[in-house]
């Protein structure tokens, strides 16, 4: 984590927080089945859906891992992976 | 002139509050700090006291208004007892961290349960690891000096810490001594104006306070502020030094080693009963006793170097403790001290007392006297006594 500056808890510019880093799995998209429909992205509770062109997939910087996305969308194409896994 | 006024241990607190001129003063009653209340109240009415009198519905509004205060650059003052500390728990446990530098008094009493008002240390001794530092004090002379000293502790860039002035319920609140008033034109030549830049609510330079804070950054406030306590035991020994040279008065800064020079055995105890001590160790050194009294003033931060070097030639130790420290079976000084002095091999026995408002006598500080003189030659066969209860 950066070195702070601060003798006592303030901020005087945004700081935020990756969660990305509190993840256990990733959701993975196969462009393949996506139909870019945008049901993950309306689900998606930390809003870390992006637009990828081929596919809608999760910002891995921001996705908690929850899985929402992976069980909502109509065309299964999304999977959760264990994060050590490739 | 400097003016003798003869006044009790709550007015003494008021008018060191009004010579240190807080801009804020918020407080809720609670026996036995209610008169302080009072007092502060009548020095604002008479336009003694320049501040907002803050009349606010619980102690925890209390602390919380005079923290917005200080973040918006106000010096501030408040006092409280028992309960009235209890309830302000949460918002006291945020200031040190916080920084802020707000001097509060605790007007120590027993309690909270069995219902008690009368005095005892445990409010403020439960509190001890809150991150404030905590003085306890001696006379009503000295609660009028030491809320002055505790600005120019709290304040000081090296420490920028809030500060707690305990003094003992009843024993020194409602007791009425003479109390030199010191000239308000030296106090503020020894109290500058506060100035914080560290810490501070202004629209010009936004500053997001309190953010969620975790993991290794939040360590890192906590090793800070742990320096900060470190440092504050030379800044409490300085300023002690300074307000000595300027109003003629010295308490010893962290301790007060009480005829310690050639003492082969000492009593150790904080706050009012270290004036029965003194005049004990007085009468027994009288048949031939080489007897001293360490009076611990600060208890946070906890000045081991010092207390070290005062005791180390003793023979034996006795702790007066006017709390207890639930799960060792002793007091709080008793399991501090020991902690001090690890290494040592010093017999140190505690003598827990006073508890409840109950007396602190001579013949007690005799007992205690003749326990540590027996300890100082053979194995104690007792390490705790309870004063009137064995």
């Amino acid at each position: 984590m950066e070195k702070r500056r601060f003798l006592c808890p303030v901020g005087t510019e945004p700081y935020i927080v990756k969660t990305g880093e509190w993840r256990a799995e990733r959701p993975l998209t196969d462009p393949k089945k996506c139909v870019r429909c945008a049901t993950c992205w309306l689900y998606c509770p930390t809003q870390s859906i992006r637009d990828y062109k081929s596919h809608l997939g999760a910002d891995l910087q921001y996705c908690k891992g929850c899985g929402i996305c992976a069980e909502e969308c109509p065309r299964h194409a999304i999977t959760m992976i264990l994060e050590e896994e490739e | 002139m400097e003016e003798i006024r003869v006044v009790d241990g709550n007015k003494a607190a008021a008018l060191g509050a009004m010579l240190s001129k807080p801009i804020m003063v918020a407080a809720y009653p609670i026996t036995p700090q209610t008169p302080l209340v009072e007092y502060l109240s009548q020095l604002v009415a008479d336009g003694l006291l320049d501040a907002d009198l803050v009349e606010v519905e619980s102690e925890h509004s209390a602390l919380s208004v005079l923290q917005g205060a200080s973040l918006a650059g106000g010096r501030v003052f408040t006092g409280t007892s028992g309960q009235g500390l209890a309830f302000m728990f949460e918002p006291y446990m945020r200031t040190a961290p916080l920084r802020l530098p707000i001097v509060m008094v605790i007007v120590t009493r027993d309690g909270i349960s069995p219902q008690c008002v009368w005095g005892g240390q445990q409010d403020a001794i439960t509190v001890r690891d809150g991150g404030w530092i905590q003085i306890y004090v001696e006379s009503n002379q000295e609660i009028l000096d030491a809320v002055i000293m505790a600005y120019r502790i709290a304040e000081d860039s090296e420490v920028l810490l809030p500060v707690n002035i305990c003094y003992d319920g009843f024993y020194l609140s409602h007791m009425s001594e003479a109390v030199k008033i010191p000239e308000q034109a030296l106090v503020n030549q020894f109290l500058p104006p506060y100035r914080p830049t560290h810490i501070k609510l202004d629209p010009e330079n936004p500053m997001a306070v309190d953010p969620l804070t975790s993991g290794l950054l939040f360590a890192e406030y906590r090793q800070g502020h742990m320096e900060a306590q470190e440092k504050a035991k030379g800044v409490i020994d300085r300023v002690d030094e300074e307000f000595g040279r300027i109003f003629g008065r010295f308490y010893g800064g962290l301790i007060e080693s009480y005829r310690m020079e050639d003492a082969e055995i000492a009593l150790v105890a904080m706050g009012s009963p270290c004036g029965t001590g003194k005049v004990a160790i007085d009468r027994v050194r009288e048949r031939g006793i080489k007897a001293g009294l360490v009076k611990v003033r600060s208890l946070r931060p906890f000045p081991k170097e010092r207390l070290l070097d005062s005791l180390k030639r003793v023979q034996s130790i006795g702790v007066i403790d006017k709390n207890v420290c639930f799960g060792w079976g002793t007091g709080v000084l008793y399991v501090e001290l020991s902690a001090a002095l690890k290494g040592l091999r010093i017999p140190i026995l505690d003598f827990i007392g006073g508890l409840g408002g109950s007396d602190i006598t001579f013949d007690h500080f005799e007992l205690a006297i003749e326990k540590i003189l027996e300890a100082s030659t053979k194995e104690p066969s007792q390490e705790v006594y309870w004063f009137g209860l064995g």
